[in-house]
């Protein structure tokens, strides 16, 4: 058994799965990972079950070490430099950390939230079958709160030596997609500004919720309605007119009218952008929302299947034919060959 | 015989989620046949829905889009709504103690000048109310009251606050609520119950389910302390009424 410590930690890191289920008609909301898809790919690359805890990492630099023994991890999500030893480790890789050694995180380039899987998974006890972490109802674990310097998270010992890489399709970088309503009908105009606008997400967004910056959405009828169920990716409309798109750790129900819904494909996406990034929303139909909520639900399956021995010389002849200087020694020799060597 | 019931709007909450809306406004017959559907679609068992959350007016449905679509998800919704309404069972009634008052309630002084009585007539109209959990929602274990007095009733606080105590009673609008956690909260602060209607390590976490009757019952502030004690220890504090 070794231990991973918590050497120094970005502020809004916390550990996630895939969040807590049924209880929330008793006002307990699910939490859970921004980004889902990235923390399945965390765990694809450990060999976990896709949704098992990892450390969701907030932007900001973060310092990891070994103790005890060994430890594997793998690390996804925003891109950012990391190192081991001033040993440069890529994002969407996996890395073994000697007994003593660190993951030094640097801050997120784009995106916003990274996760850190280790191999066997975050162990703690689960509360209504999960370890997220939510901590205005006290729930997560092995603590309930947001990850502070000290902390110490029991692991299993690295089994393996090889490491992997996972290759994951781009996010794309088109409107975020909604389906309108439950409310839309308590707005006129204000739905086509609310699609016809560019918007920032606020600096003073978090998992409960992302404030947008942009045109006042007008209401038809005030902007109190009798609280009724939110999900995940909500647009409800306060007063003031700016949006807020509710986050895992949203209250289970709200009394502002929702004017659209975020699609669950796009709500990673969404997850990751970072606030003064201007961004737009596009309205698309049932139909579509929900082919694309079959697409992501088999790119979520396709994981394991996209994790690959990173080979450092398969990486380098990559390299060289990207940069195109190494011509006449790939032409001297049969392609095969170079396939033999790079899979050797 | 009894009118027809009205369809309810079947309104889309993004690709994974249905709300059946009865009422845009709060109002008993929307909120008995919410928790009627929602006993329905339990029964029902249909493998697709992975969650239900009621509210006073609407039944929020989670589903697996993997496993069924809106269209067809609706209808069988809307089908289920509009069987009739089973005869109102006997509610499990629950007696929750509370201390009013003083530090555990800083409003309590305010609304009887603002309804122009003495703080014990707020105190004995409070506790003469007859009320039911209408839902549960926002933060765990927070739940909405339907049934305050009519003479009770009062617009919430113009600047919320943003910490109120753990087990907070309060007004606002035309309801009365039981807070579990501390956190904010725009309305009256009349009170404070021992009773954790969320504790974790506590079987059940949850005591109150929607539809639950409630009534308050006044404890002194020495009570409080015991049961508050009695209560961090995992009792529940708050008494079964049997029917």
């Amino acid at each position: 058994m070794s231990k991973l410590i918590v050497a120094s930690v970005s502020p809004g890191t916390s550990v996630q799965d895939i969040g807590r289920f049924g209880a929330q008609r008793y006002g307990l909301v699910p939490s859970g990972a921004v980004d889902r898809l990235a923390m399945a790919a965390a765990n694809a690359l450990l060999g976990n079950p896709l949704f098992a805890a990892t450390i969701e990492l907030g932007p900001l630099n973060s310092v990891f070490t070994a103790k005890g023994g060994a430890v594997r991890v793998a690390l996804t999500g925003a891109l950012r430099p990391a190192d081991v030893a001033g040993s440069s480790v890529a994002v969407n890789t996996t890395v073994t950390l000697a007994d003593g050694e660190s993951l030094n995180i640097g801050v997120a380039r784009s995106g916003t939230f990274g996760y850190l899987a280790i191999e066997g998974g975050v162990r703690g006890e689960p509360m209504f079958g999960s370890l997220a972490v939510n901590a205005r109802a006290g729930l997560g674990s092995p603590y309930p709160r947001p990850l502070q310097a000290g902390d110490e998270l029991l692991v299993a010992t690295a089994s393996a030596t090889t490491e992997k890489r996972i290759e994951l399709p781009s996010p794309g970088e088109g409107p975020i997609r909604v389906v309108m309503g439950p409310q839309d009908d308590e707005f006129a105009d204000g739905k086509d500004l609310f699609l016809n606008s560019e918007w920032k997400i606020s600096a003073t967004s978090d998992r409960m919720g992302y404030r947008l910056e942009g045109p006042a959405i007008k209401h038809l009828h005030g902007h109190n309605i009798v609280s009724d169920g939110t999900v995940n990716g909500s647009i409800q409309v306060p007063g003031n007119g700016q949006p807020i798109v509710l986050m895992p750790d949203r209250g289970t129900s709200g009394g502002y009218p929702k004017i659209a819904t975020v699609i669950s494909a796009d709500l990673g996406r969404f997850g990751q952008t970072q606030p003064g990034m201007p961004f737009r929303f596009k309205a698309v139909t049932m139909a579509e929302a929900q082919a694309a909520y079959r697409a992501h639900a088999e790119l979520l399956q396709s994981l394991p299947s996209r994790v690959h021995d990173s080979n450092i010389l398969m990486l380098d002849i990559k390299a060289l034919l990207n940069a195109n200087v190494a011509g006449t020694a790939i032409d001297a020799i049969n392609d095969a060959t170079w396939q033999a060597a790079a899979n050797s | 015989m009894a009118a027809a019931l009205s369809p309810p709007r079947i309104l889309p909450s993004g690709d994974a989620a249905i709300t059946v809306e009865f009422s845009r406004t709060i109002d008993d017959e929307a909120n008995r046949r919410v928790l009627a559907l929602d006993k329905l679609v339990a029964t029902a068992a249909l493998a697709a829905i992975t969650e239900t959350v009621p509210t006073y007016r609407s039944l929020l449905v989670h589903y697996d889009p993997l496993q069924i679509d809106f269209e067809a998800l609706g209808t069988q919704l809307t089908e289920l709504a509009l069987k009739p309404l089973p005869d109102p069972k006997p509610a499990r009634r629950w007696r929750i103690p509370v201390a009013y008052g003083g530090e555990n309630g800083i409003d309590l002084e305010d609304v009887a000048k603002a309804l122009n009585i003495t703080p014990d007539e707020v105190v004995s109209r409070h506790v003469a109310g007859d009320y039911k959990v209408a839902m549960i929602g926002f933060t765990p274990g927070w739940s909405y009251l339907s049934g305050l007095p009519s003479d009770m009733q009062m617009g919430r606080r113009q600047n919320p606050r943003l910490l109120t105590p753990a087990g907070t009673i309060s007004i606002g609008g035309i309801q009365t609520g039981v807070q579990c956690l501390a956190g904010p909260s725009g309305w009256h602060l009349l009170g404070r119950t021992p009773v954790r209607t969320y504790q974790l390590g506590r079987d059940p976490t949850f005591l109150l389910e929607p539809g639950d009757a409630i009534t308050f019952a006044a404890i002194d502030e020495k009570t409080f302390a015991e049961q508050d004690r009695a209560a961090e220890a995992g009792e529940f504090v708050a008494e079964l009424i049997p029917s």
